[in-house]
């Protein structure tokens, strides 16, 4: 296996997310397009990890896992306030601070 | 060495389907399914490479627990099944063109340095086993280790803070 397979594959996964984090309006798709950049940038870790024989591309790995999960959580809540506040989840209508 | 080839791309047009969706789909529920897809093809993935830990830590973290908490998201916020507006906002263009822009640097980059290198480790020493995994965090990785551990908990009852009524 190559290792650019891998390298291509996550760079692919990694710019679908920012597509979507720019091109999205509800805010779980945002967050959504997050964890795509996530996954691709773990995919990265791990394949680094492999061509190198090495654990420490799974141990980052598995603290990019931890952090993702902790920032869904607080994401999460933050969207849920939003939408108490302004009865809409859509970033559109999150203009509060605009000059 | 081709059936591994076989499996990688068969797994990598799944993902890059999945991913697509993700970002196109005009349903919120499909979304979360279509990360399901993305994140099971990353795990199989990370199997191929013979890394099994991260890839198990992957389903049960991500397609158990995220995936659940996104759903449940998608529930308190009343995201709308079917949209009569569209869900993307009138930055789709612009967002393409950054998007693609990025894609062509990375993939060039990363032709121009990695072209010939192989993972070859791989057959010579063969999958990673969990033992050396927790071997490594506990002695070499402990510090960050705990570290984020209390991160974690400090998120989770921040999360907890934020979300309630009061």
């Amino acid at each position: 296996m190559l290792l650019n397979e891998f390298l291509i594959l996550a760079a692919f996964l990694f710019c679908t997310g920012v597509y979507g984090v720019l091109a999205r309006k509800h805010a779980v798709l945002v967050l959504m397009s997050i964890e795509l950049m996530l996954a691709g940038v773990n995919l990265n870790l791990v394949a680094f990890g492999a061509f190198h024989g090495d654990v420490i591309g799974q141990i980052f790995a598995l603290f990019v896992l931890t952090i993702a999960a902790a920032e869904v959580g607080i994401g999460l809540a933050i969207v849920l306030l939003i939408y108490r506040n302004l009865h809409s989840a859509d970033l559109d209508d999150v203009d509060t601070m605009k000059g | 060495m081709i059936a591994e080839n076989v499996a990688f791309g068969i797994i990598a047009a799944a993902m890059a389907l999945g991913a697509i969706g993700v970002v196109r789909t005009k349903n919120v529920v499909h979304a979360a399914l279509y990360l399901v897809v993305v994140l099971a093809g990353g795990a199989a993935q990370f199997i191929l490479l013979g890394q099994e830990f991260v890839a198990w830590v992957q389903v049960l973290v991500y397609i158990g627990a995220v995936i659940v908490l996104f759903l449940f998201g998608i529930m308190l916020t009343r995201a709308p099944m079917h949209p009569k507006d569209s869900l993307d906002n009138d930055l789709r263009w612009p967002a393409a063109v950054t998007a693609l822009f990025l894609v062509g640097i990375l993939v060039g980059l990363l032709v121009h340095t990695f072209h010939a290198d192989k993972i070859e480790k791989l057959q010579v020493n063969g999958p990673v086993r969990t033992g050396q995994i927790t071997n490594a965090i506990f002695t070499s990785y402990i510090i960050p280790f705990e570290v984020v551990g209390v991160l974690l908990l400090g998120a989770l009852i921040g999360a907890v803070v934020l979300a309630r009524k009061d």
